[in-house]
Order: C-alpha cells, then sequence, then structure tokens
C-alpha cells in the first residue's frame, strides 16, 4: 500500500476488513464514519472506551473498529453495556445497533436502562425496517410502507423513537440523518462526554431492503430527500416529531438535561452497608 | 448596491466580504483509494464546490470510482471525507504561506 491509500480514519478501523459488507449507497458506513470522528475528537482515551451492538446489518459495526467491541445476541446490546459499565465505572459505552434490535426484541431492556439512567450511550440507525433479514416490517415502520412483510401496506403504527427515549427518562435526545454528517458527528461528540443515559437516532438509508420497495430510489436519492425534508428544530417536544413513510423530518437535540445516573447513589449505599453490618 | 464578483477558488460571492484580503481560503489535496469505493456518489453529489466527478474507470469490484474535476476547487472542507462510507476518500491540506497578521475585531 502506498502512503496515498491510508486513509486517516485507518487507526480506528480494522482495515484489513475493508471492504465492510454494508450495500453501496446505505447510510451504515458514513454513520459509522462520524462515530469514528466522535471519538477522534472526543479527546477520550480510546483504550477505555467500548462499543457493543446486537445483531443486523448495524450490528456489524462494532465488527470494523479497532477499539474493544462485542457483537451481542439479538436484542441484548444494552443489559451487555449496563453489565460492562457497572463492572468497569471508567469505561466509556456505547451501543451502536438497528432500531429492529434496540427496539422490538431489546425494547423492554431500552426502556428501563433509560429510566435507571445507565450511564450509557445509544446509538440507534433506523433504517424503518430488518435490513438484515431481507426488510420485513419492525417498531419503527411508517403507515403504508411496503416490506416482505406487509406487502399492500403496514398498518401497524410506529414508534417515535426519540419520543420514546424522552418518555423513558434519557438525559440527551437528539436525531439526524446519514446526511448531517456534521451535526450527527457533534451530537455523538456531546453524548460520549455526557453523564448519562443518552440517545441519538439516525434515520439511514437502507436502499436495498426498504427504500426499493417503496419507491425511494438509491441511497443517493434517498440522501438528496433528507436534504431537501429536513428541518432543524432543537429543543421542540419529541411528541411532536413522527415520521412518516414521505414527510418531513423534524431532526436536532430536542433533550439536555441532567440528573443522578444508576451509579451515583452506589458509594453512599455501600457504605450504609458496610455500617449495618458491624 | 454594488455586487463583487471574485473569482479565487471557483466559489461566487454576491459581495466581497470586508476583510477577505486578511483571510486564505484553505485548499485542499483529494487521496481517492479507488479500490475501496463502492460508486454511491455521496461525495461527488455533495461537496459544495462540485470538485469531483463521475470517472469512466472500473475498480477491482467493478464501480466508477470519483475522479477530480476542479483541483483548485478544493477548499479542504473534508465533507466527502467523513460522508463516505467506504473511507475511500480523504483529504489533506495544503501549506499556507501568509497567516492573517491581525484581528480587527480584538480591541
Ligand atoms: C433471537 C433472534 N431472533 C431473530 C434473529 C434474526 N434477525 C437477525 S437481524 C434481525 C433484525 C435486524 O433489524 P435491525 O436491528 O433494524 O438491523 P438492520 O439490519 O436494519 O440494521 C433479526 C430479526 C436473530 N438473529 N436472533
Ligand atoms: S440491507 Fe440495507 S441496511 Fe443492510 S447493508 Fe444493505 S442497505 Fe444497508
Ligand atoms: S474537501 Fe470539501 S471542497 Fe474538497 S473535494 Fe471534499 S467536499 Fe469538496
Ligand atoms: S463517497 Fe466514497 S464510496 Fe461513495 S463514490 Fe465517493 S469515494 Fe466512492
Ligand atoms: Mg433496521
Amino acid at each position: 500500500m502506498s502512503r496515498n491509500d491510508i486513509h486517516p480514519m485507518d487507526k480506528l478501523i480494522r482495515a484489513d476488513r475493508m471492504p465492510h459488507i454494508w450495500c453501496s449507497g446505505c447510510g451504515l458506513g458514513t454513520n459509522f464514519s462520524c462515530f469514528l470522528s466522535a471519538l477522534d475528537q472526543s479527546g477520550l482515551d480510546t483504550d477505555k472506551c467500548v462499543i457493543v451492538s446486537g445483531i443486523g446489518c448495524t450490528g456489524r459495526i462494532p465488527g470494523y473498529t479497532n477499539i474493544d467491541s462485542y457483537h451481542t445476541t439479538h436484542g441484548r446490546a444494552i443489559p451487555f453495556a449496563t453489565g460492562l459499565k457497572l463492572a468497569n465505572p471508567e469505561l466509556t459505552v456505547t451501543v451502536f445497533s438497528g432500531d429492529g434490535d434496540l427496539f422490538a426484541i431489546g425494547g423492554n431492556h431500552f426502556i428501563h436502562a433509560a429510566r435507571r439512567n445507565v450511564d450509557i450511550n445509544i446509538i440507534c440507525v433506523n433504517n424503518f425496517n430488518y435490513g438484515m433479514t431481507g426488510g420485513q416490517y419492525g417498531p419503527t415502520t411508517p403507515l403504508d410502507a411496503i416490506t416482505t412483510t406487509s406487502p399492500y401496506g403496514n398498518y401497524e403504527h410506529p414508534f417515535n423513537l426519540v419520543h420514546v427515549a424522552a418518555g423513558s427518562g434519557a438525559v440527551f435526545v437528539a436525531r439526524w440523518t446519514s446526511l448531517h454528517v456534521r451535526r450527527l458527528t457533534k451530537s455523538i461528540k456531546e453524548a460520549l462526554l455526557k453523564k448519562g443515559f443518552t440517545f441519538i437516532e439516525i434515520i439511514s438509508p437502507c436502499p436495498t431492503s426498504y427504500g426499493r420497495r417503496n419507491k425511494l430510489g438509491d441511497g443517493l436519492e434517498e440522501m438528496k430527500y433528507y436534504q431537501k425534508n429536513s428541518v432543524i428544530s432543537h429543543g421542540i417536544d419529541p411528541k411532536d416529531t413522527d415520521l412518516d413513510l414521505n414527510g418531513k423530518i423534524v431532526v436536532g437535540k430536542f433533550i439536555d438535561i441532567d440528573k443522578p445516573t444508576f451509579l451515583d447513589k452506589q458509594p453512599d449505599l455501600l457504605s450504609m452497608a458496610e455500617k449495618n453490618k458491624k | 448596491m454594488q455586487f463583487v464578483l471574485l473569482w479565487t477558488t471557483g466559489m461566487d460571492y454576491w459581495r466581497k466580504p470586508l476583510d477577505i484580503d486578511r483571510y486564505k481560503i484553505p485548499h485542499g489535496t483529494i487521496h481517492i483509494i479507488k479500490d475501496r469505493c463502492k460508486g454511491c456518489n455521496f461525495c461527488i453529489e455533495f461537496c459544495s464546490n462540485k470538485v469531483l466527478e463521475v470517472s469512466d474507470e472500473f475498480n477491482a469490484k467493478g464501480y466508477h470510482p470519483p475522479q477530480v474535476k476542479d483541483p483548485a476547487g478544493c477548499v479542504a472542507c473534508k465533507l466527502c471525507e467523513l460522508i463516505c462510507p467506504e473511507f475511500a476518500i480523504y483529504v489533506t491540506e495544503d501549506k499556507q504561506e501568509t497567516i492573517p497578521k491581525e484581528d480587527p475585531h480584538e480591541n
């Protein structure tokens, strides 16, 4: 390889595993690139950062990083991440996983980790379907969207993920699309440095499994759609940010508050328990 | 109102910024790792200076990697580097001879 072939991010990726498996026009590589830039800019010691995922196309992300990473079972990224954080509180733990993984099979883990304000960061790539298994509908699929399991249009009401996160107690909630590379990078950096349960949703093109069936064009067309239809509204109430098949996409940072984390009370409780023993 | 058109790096200004002579517009050199490219065209479409274009060339996977159409136009903003899903393009900022000496807003 000539010097010309060494990309600045090669220090944080497993360059020998490139090209990755993601389709041409998929947003995942871009989302991953923004995460790595945010990590690089955060000034955190990468030896103390961990990335965890469940299963899915998004779930492949940890396998491509050079930092410590865990590719866990479907839906269980958050319990693994919680365990890591509790056993070793000095780690910065980030879960990077798909909408199906985090909100269908893993939905209960999500709401309770948010409620407890476990000090972990969640980045959810929302491509509105189960990309990896061939494009089934899931908990984020918009009404009327065509998927392999809803050939006449989806009639289940979707979750609004940022609303679920805010309602469950997350201290930091933001949404961007794969096109908003700079703002997304900035939000990820903020989340990495913030204490408590943070949530970032990335609206991301999946041309192969979702875009094609809904006549959204290729990945580039989907990115142009984000460019035309995204509305930045920082601080807006997450309940007013519902998404639909062809409508506007409200993006921005919606919540940024502080409250005690799951671990904050532990030292006091431990010393009380110690005293009781005597 | 007077409109002054500046032709420096292929960018049009609707008016000349008052302190333009104090600042140097950065310039970048683009590096393309052709065999990593999957031809999504994100870099070509979203470069605001339209510096890149699709090439006729095929890479090992059969995609057409981008090529530089307007090397003088690159301002080293590195948007292409950040948006590329394949880590296939990056930009190094060229060294500039002049650095602005004083900032008029300082006092
Ligand atoms: C216990 C279990 N059930 C089902 C599956 C099959 N499965 C693999 S990935 C996936 C869904 C992935 O969807 P999402 O999390 O949205 O990721 P994407 O591929 O869209 O990035 C499912 C249902 C599995 N691997 N394990
Ligand atoms: S199936 Fe969809 S999410 Fe999976 S790699 Fe292809 S475009 Fe990306
Ligand atoms: S660095 Fe900016 S100006 Fe230069 S090619 Fe990339 S996107 Fe265009
Ligand atoms: S963004 Fe990357 S993968 Fe897409 S066309 Fe440009 S160099 Fe190729
Ligand atoms: Mg998905």
